[in-house]
């Protein structure tokens, strides 16, 4: 039987819906005979690949980098699975939403910094006037709410998907959970 | 039973089921176990049919009604489940979840909340139409309590207990629409109002994170169950 191919990634979150992903213990063991991680942080790998079977996506889309990330996974996936709060509904990334952009980094790269007040210019990509839910730019094809969703519900959803089928996860799972 | 009281027969989702004159649909439903979903309404409290979510359709009749407003007649066909009901009850949640700043994993109410556990029991896994983030502010000016705007979905809950159950009539609506706030006296912060007696009663309450009391940290905002208990001994008294 030929391996799923799964990409994750995490845009602007907190990195806790994998540590949920990885929180299904032995289970793990059991997902590893099914699916190969083709990209994401649990690998070594730069650039996104083709031919992605089930792309889970964790966080909000906060900058340029983001968008540009999100969209790729898009094209070259065939499921694309919105993970997690941020995802989802944007969150916590999104409470910077009231303030404009140059003020936000104001406050983090000058007023509380205690040394190099200064806002990078270059390497960090810029932020998007806003942080906005995934779904709001691309075609999404199963939602799991939760901050984070346990690791029941991300097996029992990925446990659907390998077979084909589409999870229904809100029994298991809820916004904030 | 009195001789003014009548009993009539309906069917709510094809259940046989029999009621007194003058009961509304909601609470013949709830008699009954039917599960229909509701935001702004709460036993001992006037109804105001303000969130929609208790919508039902009745049969020969095109109009959705809410089922906490209206009462029942004799042969009436009532269901409270459809295709149509669904996407507009998910609608109505979606539309709430994006007017204001529900910030679920760090609310006060976090796993005590209506609204959030509404979304989970009808299915809502996401919003599908655009957040607004509004900037809505945090009033802190009272010594017990505090509102965050943020997080009401105008319900009326608050305006209502205040006033039928406490008489301070402290709570009111300003403004209209999505611009609709809940304001205490003539628009002044809480802290400083003259009629608030300080009972509380508000806080309870309130179905989401937006009145808590003072303190609570994400997740610690419990709501007293207080008001059946009351309207029970109405009821026993009116009898």
């Amino acid at each position: 039987m030929t391996k799923l191919r799964l990409a994750t990634t995490w845009l602007d979150g907190c990195s806790g819906c994998h540590m949920s992903f990885l929180d299904m213990d032995e289970l793990l063991v059991d997902l590893a005979g099914q699916i190969e991680v083709v990209y994401g942080p649990l690998v070594d790998r730069k650039d996104v690949p083709e031919e992605i079977d089930i792309a889970l996506v964790e966080g909000a889309v906060s900058s340029e980098h983001d968008l540009e990330l999100v969209r790729k996974l898009r094209a070259n996936s065939r499921i694309l699975v919105s993970l997690g709060d941020c995802a989802v509904t944007s969150n916590v990334p999104a409470m910077r939403n009231h303030f404009p952009v140059k003020q936000v980094l104001e406050c983090g790269y000058q007023q509380n910094a205690d040394r190099n007040q200064s806002i990078p210019s270059d390497v960090i990509p810029a932020l998007l006037p806003q942080t906005r839910p995934i779904h709001e730019y691309i075609p999404v094809d199963v939602f799991i709410p939760g901050c984070p969703p346990c690791a029941k519900a991300i097996h029992f959803a990925l446990a659907a998907l390998l077979k084909g089928e589409t999870p229904d996860v809100h029994e298991l799972t809820r916004f904030g959970a | 039973m009195t001789p003014s009281s009548r009993v009539k027969t309906l069917t709510i989702d094809g259940r046989p089921v029999s009621a007194r004159s003058g009961e509304t649909i909601l609470k013949v439903a709830r008699e009954n176990n039917i599960f229909i979903p509701t935001l702004c309404h709460m036993d001992g409290l006037s109804p105001v049919g303000a969130c929609r979510l208790c919508l039902v359709e009745i049969k020969g009749s095109s109009k959705l009604v809410p089922a906490c407003i209206t009462s029942i007649f004799e042969g009436m066909e009532v269901s409270t489940k459809s295709e149509q009901l669904d996407k507009y009850r998910k609608m109505i949640l979606a539309l709430l979840f994006s007017e204001r700043n529900h910030v679920c994993s760090v609310c006060v109410s976090n796993g005590h909340c209506e609204l959030q556990t509404l979304a989970q029991t009808l299915g809502l896994e996401h919003v599908h139409v655009p957040y607004l983030y509004p900037v809505m502010d945090v009033d802190a000016s009272h010594e017990r309590f505090v509102s965050d705007h943020s997080r009401c979905v105008l319900c009326t809950r608050c305006v209502r207990v205040c006033e039928e159950i406490e008489g301070a009539h402290t709570w009111d609506i300003m403004g209209r629409g999505a611009e609709a706030k809940i304001i205490s006296d003539l628009n002044q912060p809480w802290g400083f109002s003259e009629s608030c007696t300080s009972c509380g009663k508000c806080v309870h309450v309130c179905p989401t994170g937006a009145l808590f009391e003072a303190g609570k940290s994400t997740a610690e905002m419990t709501k007293r169950q207080f008001l059946p208990y009351l309207s029970l001994m109405r009821g026993e008294k009116n009898d």
